[in-house]
Protein backbone atom coordinates (compact mmCIF):
# COMPACT_ATOMS: atom_id res chain seq x y z
CA UNK A 1 0.00 0.00 0.00
CA UNK A 2 2.73 2.54 0.99
CA UNK A 3 4.69 1.66 -2.14
CA UNK A 4 1.62 2.49 -4.30
CA UNK A 5 1.11 5.90 -2.61
CA UNK A 6 4.78 6.75 -2.98
CA UNK A 7 4.59 5.85 -6.69
CA UNK A 8 1.53 8.11 -7.25
CA UNK A 9 3.25 11.07 -5.51
CA UNK A 10 6.40 10.55 -7.56
CA UNK A 11 4.38 10.62 -10.79
CA UNK A 12 2.55 13.83 -9.76
CA UNK A 13 5.82 15.52 -8.81
CA UNK A 14 7.40 14.52 -12.12
CA UNK A 15 4.36 15.88 -14.06
CA UNK A 16 4.53 19.15 -12.12
CA UNK A 17 8.20 19.59 -12.92
CA UNK A 18 7.54 19.04 -16.64
CA UNK A 19 4.72 21.66 -16.64
CA UNK A 20 6.89 24.06 -14.62
CA UNK A 21 9.77 23.92 -17.06
CA UNK A 22 7.69 24.12 -20.26
CA UNK A 23 5.15 26.82 -19.16
CA UNK A 24 7.29 29.45 -17.37
CA UNK A 25 5.65 32.52 -15.68
CA UNK A 26 5.18 35.54 -17.99
CA UNK A 27 7.27 38.63 -17.17
CA UNK A 28 5.18 41.54 -15.80
CA UNK A 29 5.04 44.67 -17.90
CA UNK A 30 3.96 46.79 -14.93
CA UNK A 31 5.80 50.05 -14.39
CA UNK A 32 5.12 52.29 -11.42
CA UNK A 33 3.17 55.46 -12.19
CA UNK A 34 4.98 58.58 -10.99
CA UNK A 35 2.38 60.85 -9.38
CA UNK A 36 2.66 64.44 -10.46
CA UNK A 37 0.09 66.85 -9.02
CA UNK A 38 0.19 69.22 -11.99
CA UNK A 39 -1.12 66.54 -14.38
CA UNK A 40 -2.86 64.48 -11.78
CA UNK A 41 -4.65 61.40 -13.05
CA UNK A 42 -7.12 62.18 -10.30
CA UNK A 43 -8.60 65.57 -11.18
CA UNK A 44 -10.74 65.59 -8.05
CA UNK A 45 -7.84 65.14 -5.69
CA UNK A 46 -7.55 68.85 -4.80
CA UNK A 47 -11.29 69.10 -4.29
CA UNK A 48 -11.29 66.01 -2.08
CA UNK A 49 -8.45 67.27 0.09
CA UNK A 50 -10.11 70.64 0.48
CA UNK A 51 -13.40 69.03 1.41
CA UNK A 52 -11.77 66.61 3.85
CA UNK A 53 -10.85 69.75 5.80
CA UNK A 54 -14.04 71.79 5.33
CA UNK A 55 -16.22 68.91 6.47
CA UNK A 56 -14.07 68.21 9.53
CA UNK A 57 -15.66 69.22 12.82
CA UNK A 58 -12.97 71.86 13.48
CA UNK A 59 -14.51 73.80 10.57
CA UNK A 60 -18.05 72.45 10.51
CA UNK A 61 -18.77 73.16 14.19
CA UNK A 62 -18.93 76.88 13.40
CA UNK A 63 -20.85 76.55 10.12
CA UNK A 64 -24.15 75.32 11.62
CA UNK A 65 -27.56 75.48 10.00
CA UNK A 66 -29.35 76.41 13.23
CA UNK A 67 -27.33 79.37 14.60
CA UNK A 68 -26.07 77.10 17.38
CA UNK A 69 -22.32 76.53 17.54
CA UNK A 70 -21.28 72.93 18.03
CA UNK A 71 -18.51 71.68 20.30
CA UNK A 72 -16.19 68.74 20.46
CA UNK A 73 -15.34 65.98 18.07
CA UNK A 74 -18.90 64.67 18.27
CA UNK A 75 -20.29 68.17 17.56
CA UNK A 76 -22.71 68.54 20.44
CA UNK A 77 -24.64 71.84 20.75
CA UNK A 78 -22.65 74.51 22.60
CA UNK A 79 -23.12 74.30 26.36
CA UNK A 80 -25.51 76.66 28.18
CA UNK A 81 -27.72 77.44 25.20
CA UNK A 82 -25.12 79.66 23.57
CA UNK A 83 -26.07 80.77 20.06
CA UNK A 84 -24.72 83.07 17.39
CA UNK A 85 -27.53 85.57 17.81
CA UNK A 86 -28.26 88.22 15.23
CA UNK A 87 -24.67 89.08 14.37
CA UNK A 88 -23.18 85.57 14.73
CA UNK A 89 -21.11 86.73 17.71
CA UNK A 90 -23.52 86.07 20.54
CA UNK A 91 -26.17 88.07 22.38
CA UNK A 92 -26.06 91.58 23.81
CA UNK A 93 -24.13 90.78 26.98
CA UNK A 94 -22.95 87.21 26.47
CA UNK A 95 -20.81 87.29 23.41
CA UNK A 96 -18.32 84.84 21.99
CA UNK A 97 -15.65 87.13 23.45
CA UNK A 98 -17.03 86.69 26.97
CA UNK A 99 -15.14 83.40 26.95
CA UNK A 100 -13.21 83.17 23.66
CA UNK A 101 -10.16 85.39 23.34
CA UNK A 102 -7.86 85.97 20.34
CA UNK A 103 -5.88 82.82 21.15
CA UNK A 104 -6.40 79.44 22.81
CA UNK A 105 -6.33 79.40 26.60
CA UNK A 106 -4.27 76.48 27.82
CA UNK A 107 -5.46 76.86 31.42
CA UNK A 108 -9.20 76.68 30.79
CA UNK A 109 -9.12 74.75 27.52
CA UNK A 110 -11.27 77.42 25.89
CA UNK A 111 -10.33 77.74 22.22
CA UNK A 112 -9.68 81.16 20.76
CA UNK A 113 -8.64 82.97 17.61
CA UNK A 114 -9.15 86.45 16.18
CA UNK A 115 -12.79 87.30 15.33
CA UNK A 116 -14.04 84.07 16.91
CA UNK A 117 -17.67 83.59 15.93
CA UNK A 118 -20.10 81.70 13.77
CA UNK A 119 -20.09 81.74 10.01
CA UNK A 120 -23.15 83.64 8.75
CA UNK A 121 -26.32 81.66 8.09
CA UNK A 122 -25.75 82.02 4.36
CA UNK A 123 -22.61 79.93 4.88
CA UNK A 124 -24.33 77.17 6.83
CA UNK A 125 -22.69 73.91 5.74
CA UNK A 126 -24.17 71.55 8.29
CA UNK A 127 -26.21 68.93 6.43
CA UNK A 128 -24.93 69.84 2.95
CA UNK A 129 -23.09 67.53 0.57
CA UNK A 130 -19.53 68.36 -0.46
CA UNK A 131 -20.70 69.72 -3.82
CA UNK A 132 -23.36 71.85 -2.12
CA UNK A 133 -20.77 73.25 0.28
CA UNK A 134 -18.55 74.18 -2.65
CA UNK A 135 -21.47 75.81 -4.49
CA UNK A 136 -22.33 77.85 -1.41
CA UNK A 137 -18.69 78.80 -0.96
CA UNK A 138 -18.34 80.00 -4.57
CA UNK A 139 -21.62 81.90 -4.64
CA UNK A 140 -20.82 85.58 -4.10
CA UNK A 141 -24.39 86.14 -2.91
CA UNK A 142 -23.84 83.76 0.00
CA UNK A 143 -20.12 84.02 0.64
CA UNK A 144 -19.97 87.68 1.61
CA UNK A 145 -19.11 88.92 -1.87
CA UNK A 146 -15.81 87.08 -2.20
CA UNK A 147 -14.41 86.36 -5.65
CA UNK A 148 -12.00 83.47 -6.22
CA UNK A 149 -8.97 85.54 -5.27
CA UNK A 150 -10.58 86.67 -2.02
CA UNK A 151 -11.69 83.13 -1.26
CA UNK A 152 -8.17 81.76 -1.69
CA UNK A 153 -6.84 84.49 0.58
CA UNK A 154 -9.53 83.80 3.18
CA UNK A 155 -9.01 80.06 3.12
CA UNK A 156 -5.24 80.12 3.19
CA UNK A 157 -4.51 83.16 5.37
CA UNK A 158 -7.40 83.88 7.74
CA UNK A 159 -6.28 83.20 11.31
CA UNK A 160 -9.63 81.75 12.34
CA UNK A 161 -9.58 79.32 9.40
CA UNK A 162 -5.99 78.31 10.16
CA UNK A 163 -6.89 77.80 13.84
CA UNK A 164 -8.13 74.37 12.69
CA UNK A 165 -4.49 73.19 12.78
CA UNK A 166 -3.72 74.86 16.11
CA UNK A 167 -6.88 73.99 18.05
CA UNK A 168 -5.19 73.67 21.43
CA UNK A 169 -6.40 71.56 24.32
CA UNK A 170 -9.95 70.98 25.48
CA UNK A 171 -11.35 71.42 28.99
CA UNK A 172 -9.74 68.15 30.09
CA UNK A 173 -6.35 69.15 28.72
CA UNK A 174 -6.59 66.78 25.76
CA UNK A 175 -5.34 68.02 22.39
CA UNK A 176 -8.21 68.61 19.98
CA UNK A 177 -8.24 66.60 16.78
CA UNK A 178 -6.93 68.40 13.71
CA UNK A 179 -8.27 67.94 10.15
CA UNK A 180 -7.04 64.84 8.29
CA UNK A 181 -5.06 66.91 5.75
CA UNK A 182 -2.07 68.99 6.80
CA UNK A 183 -2.23 72.78 6.70
CA UNK A 184 0.38 72.93 3.92
CA UNK A 185 -1.40 70.30 1.81
CA UNK A 186 -4.72 72.08 2.30
CA UNK A 187 -3.30 75.41 1.18
CA UNK A 188 -1.77 73.81 -1.93
CA UNK A 189 -4.99 71.96 -2.73
CA UNK A 190 -7.09 75.13 -2.37
CA UNK A 191 -4.74 77.15 -4.59
CA UNK A 192 -4.59 74.44 -7.25
CA UNK A 193 -8.33 73.80 -7.22
CA UNK A 194 -9.04 77.48 -7.81
CA UNK A 195 -6.21 77.77 -10.36
CA UNK A 196 -7.76 74.87 -12.27
CA UNK A 197 -11.09 76.64 -12.51
CA UNK A 198 -12.76 75.63 -9.21
CA UNK A 199 -14.54 72.73 -10.86
CA UNK A 200 -17.03 70.98 -8.60
CA UNK A 201 -17.08 67.27 -9.40
CA UNK A 202 -20.51 65.77 -10.03
CA UNK A 203 -21.71 63.62 -7.18
CA UNK B 1 6.94 91.07 32.58
CA UNK B 2 5.44 94.35 33.71
CA UNK B 3 1.78 95.03 33.01
CA UNK B 4 -0.31 98.14 33.62
CA UNK B 5 -4.01 97.72 34.21
CA UNK B 6 -6.78 99.68 35.86
CA UNK B 7 -9.00 97.87 38.32
CA UNK B 8 -11.99 99.66 39.80
CA UNK B 9 -10.57 102.99 38.64
CA UNK B 10 -7.23 102.38 40.39
CA UNK B 11 -4.11 102.00 38.27
CA UNK B 12 -1.89 99.04 39.02
CA UNK B 13 1.48 98.01 37.69
CA UNK B 14 2.18 94.35 38.25
CA UNK B 15 5.21 92.14 37.72
CA UNK B 16 4.22 88.71 36.51
CA UNK B 17 6.28 85.80 35.24
CA UNK B 18 3.58 84.21 33.09
CA UNK B 19 1.66 86.66 30.93
CA UNK B 20 -0.96 83.97 30.37
CA UNK B 21 -1.87 83.85 34.05
CA UNK B 22 -5.66 84.13 34.27
CA UNK B 23 -6.79 87.64 35.18
CA UNK B 24 -8.81 86.04 38.00
CA UNK B 25 -5.66 85.11 39.92
CA UNK B 26 -4.18 88.56 39.52
CA UNK B 27 -7.39 90.08 40.85
CA UNK B 28 -7.70 87.68 43.77
CA UNK B 29 -4.12 86.86 44.73
CA UNK B 30 -2.12 89.92 43.71
CA UNK B 31 -4.69 92.68 44.18
CA UNK B 32 -6.40 90.90 47.08
CA UNK B 33 -9.90 91.52 45.74
CA UNK B 34 -11.67 88.36 46.88
CA UNK B 35 -15.19 89.14 45.65
CA UNK B 36 -14.54 87.56 42.26
CA UNK B 37 -14.84 83.81 42.66
CA UNK B 38 -13.24 80.73 41.18
CA UNK B 39 -15.82 78.11 40.30
CA UNK B 40 -14.83 75.91 37.39
CA UNK B 41 -11.78 77.52 35.81
CA UNK B 42 -13.21 76.49 32.43
CA UNK B 43 -15.29 79.54 31.47
CA UNK B 44 -18.38 77.49 32.21
CA UNK B 45 -19.95 78.71 35.46
CA UNK B 46 -19.47 82.48 35.34
CA UNK B 47 -18.46 82.86 39.01
CA UNK B 48 -15.38 84.76 37.88
CA UNK B 49 -17.22 87.30 35.70
CA UNK B 50 -15.75 90.80 35.66
CA UNK B 51 -16.08 93.68 33.22
CA UNK B 52 -13.29 94.51 30.82
CA UNK B 53 -13.94 97.85 29.15
CA UNK B 54 -17.60 97.41 30.03
CA UNK B 55 -18.00 93.91 28.61
CA UNK B 56 -18.64 90.82 30.73
CA UNK B 57 -15.61 88.54 30.62
CA UNK B 58 -14.87 85.26 32.36
CA UNK B 59 -11.63 86.10 34.09
CA UNK B 60 -10.58 82.48 34.68
CA UNK B 61 -10.13 82.16 30.95
CA UNK B 62 -8.70 85.59 30.22
CA UNK B 63 -4.92 85.88 30.04
CA UNK B 64 -3.79 88.88 32.04
CA UNK B 65 -1.74 90.12 29.07
CA UNK B 66 -5.02 91.01 27.34
CA UNK B 67 -5.94 93.28 30.27
CA UNK B 68 -3.01 95.61 29.62
CA UNK B 69 -4.30 99.16 29.39
CA UNK B 70 -7.92 98.07 29.90
CA UNK B 71 -10.48 99.18 32.49
CA UNK B 72 -11.41 96.26 34.74
CA UNK B 73 -14.40 96.36 37.07
CA UNK B 74 -14.96 93.74 39.76
CA UNK B 75 -17.90 93.31 42.13
CA UNK B 76 -16.09 95.60 44.61
CA UNK B 77 -16.01 98.33 41.99
CA UNK B 78 -19.65 97.96 41.04
CA UNK B 79 -20.80 99.48 44.31
CA UNK B 80 -20.45 99.06 48.05
CA UNK B 81 -22.62 98.86 51.13
CA UNK B 82 -22.99 102.62 51.34
CA UNK B 83 -23.55 103.14 47.66
CA UNK B 84 -24.80 99.90 46.11
CA UNK B 85 -25.23 99.57 42.38
CA UNK B 86 -28.93 99.14 41.44
CA UNK B 87 -28.17 95.49 40.69
CA UNK B 88 -26.71 94.99 44.17
CA UNK B 89 -29.64 96.89 45.66
CA UNK B 90 -32.14 94.71 43.81
CA UNK B 91 -30.27 91.60 44.95
CA UNK B 92 -30.61 92.72 48.55
CA UNK B 93 -34.26 93.60 48.18
CA UNK B 94 -35.13 90.28 46.56
CA UNK B 95 -32.96 88.35 49.07
CA UNK B 96 -31.40 86.45 46.18
CA UNK B 97 -28.35 84.63 47.57
CA UNK B 98 -28.39 81.28 49.28
CA UNK B 99 -24.77 80.23 49.83
CA UNK B 100 -23.75 83.33 47.86
CA UNK B 101 -20.75 81.89 46.07
CA UNK B 102 -22.01 82.42 42.54
CA UNK B 103 -23.69 85.75 43.18
CA UNK B 104 -20.89 88.24 42.36
CA UNK B 105 -20.59 86.68 38.92
CA UNK B 106 -24.33 86.88 38.36
CA UNK B 107 -24.46 90.51 39.47
CA UNK B 108 -21.60 91.41 37.13
CA UNK B 109 -23.28 89.60 34.25
CA UNK B 110 -26.56 91.37 35.05
CA UNK B 111 -24.92 94.80 35.27
CA UNK B 112 -23.36 94.21 31.84
CA UNK B 113 -26.73 93.17 30.43
CA UNK B 114 -28.54 96.22 31.79
CA UNK B 115 -25.96 98.49 30.17
CA UNK B 116 -26.98 97.02 26.80
CA UNK B 117 -30.64 96.22 27.37
CA UNK B 118 -32.22 98.58 29.85
CA UNK B 119 -35.44 96.62 30.21
CA UNK B 120 -34.71 92.98 29.43
CA UNK B 121 -37.48 90.50 28.76
CA UNK B 122 -37.40 87.02 30.25
CA UNK B 123 -36.09 85.84 26.89
CA UNK B 124 -33.25 88.39 27.03
CA UNK B 125 -32.42 87.13 30.52
CA UNK B 126 -32.48 83.48 29.42
CA UNK B 127 -30.14 84.20 26.55
CA UNK B 128 -27.69 86.50 28.31
CA UNK B 129 -27.49 85.32 31.90
CA UNK B 130 -26.14 81.82 31.60
CA UNK B 131 -24.05 81.56 34.75
CA UNK B 132 -24.51 78.57 37.03
CA UNK B 133 -25.91 78.64 40.57
CA UNK B 134 -25.55 75.38 42.47
CA UNK B 135 -28.20 76.54 44.95
CA UNK B 136 -30.64 77.20 42.10
CA UNK B 137 -31.52 80.76 43.05
CA UNK B 138 -32.53 81.43 39.45
CA UNK B 139 -36.12 82.30 40.27
CA UNK B 140 -35.15 85.06 42.69
CA UNK B 141 -32.45 86.27 40.35
CA UNK B 142 -34.92 86.76 37.56
CA UNK B 143 -37.05 88.92 39.82
CA UNK B 144 -33.99 90.85 40.94
CA UNK B 145 -32.91 91.48 37.37
CA UNK B 146 -36.32 92.98 36.54
CA UNK B 147 -36.18 94.99 39.77
CA UNK B 148 -32.69 96.26 38.95
CA UNK B 149 -33.88 97.30 35.50
CA UNK B 150 -36.69 99.22 37.12
CA UNK B 151 -34.33 100.84 39.65
CA UNK B 152 -32.05 101.92 36.83
CA UNK B 153 -34.81 103.48 34.83
CA UNK B 154 -37.91 105.46 35.57
CA UNK B 155 -40.04 102.34 35.23
CA UNK B 156 -42.25 101.58 38.21
CA UNK B 157 -40.87 98.92 40.51
CA UNK B 158 -42.30 95.48 39.86
CA UNK B 159 -44.42 94.02 42.60
CA UNK B 160 -42.02 91.99 44.77
CA UNK B 161 -43.23 88.48 45.33
CA UNK B 162 -41.22 88.33 48.54
CA UNK B 163 -43.42 90.86 50.24
S1 LIG C 1 -14.54 80.07 37.27
FE1 LIG C 1 -14.58 81.19 35.44
S2 LIG C 1 -16.37 80.53 34.49
FE2 LIG C 1 -16.25 79.22 36.20
S1 LIG D 1 -26.21 80.87 45.77
FE1 LIG D 1 -25.08 79.09 46.11
S2 LIG D 1 -24.18 78.69 44.16
FE2 LIG D 1 -25.54 80.28 43.76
Amino acid sequence: MNVKIALIFSLLLFAGLIVGFTDSVATSEYTAVVYNQSDSPLPNRNFDKMMDVLTHQRCMNCHPNDNIPKQGDESHPHNFGVAGGENDHGFQAIKCTTCHQPENNAYSGVPGAPHWGLAPASMAWEGLSRAEIAESMLNMKTNGGKDHKALVKHMTEDELVLWAWQPGVDASGKLREVPPVSEAEFKTAVKQWFANGAVIPSE
Amino acid sequence: MTLALTVNSTSHTIEIADENTPLLWVIRDMLELKGTKFGCGKAACGACTVHVDGEAVRSCSYAVKFAEGKQITTIEGLGDEKNPHPVQQAWIEEVVPQCGYCQPGFMMATAALLEKVSSPTDDDIDKNIINVCRCATYYRMRKAIHRAAALMSSLPLPESQNT
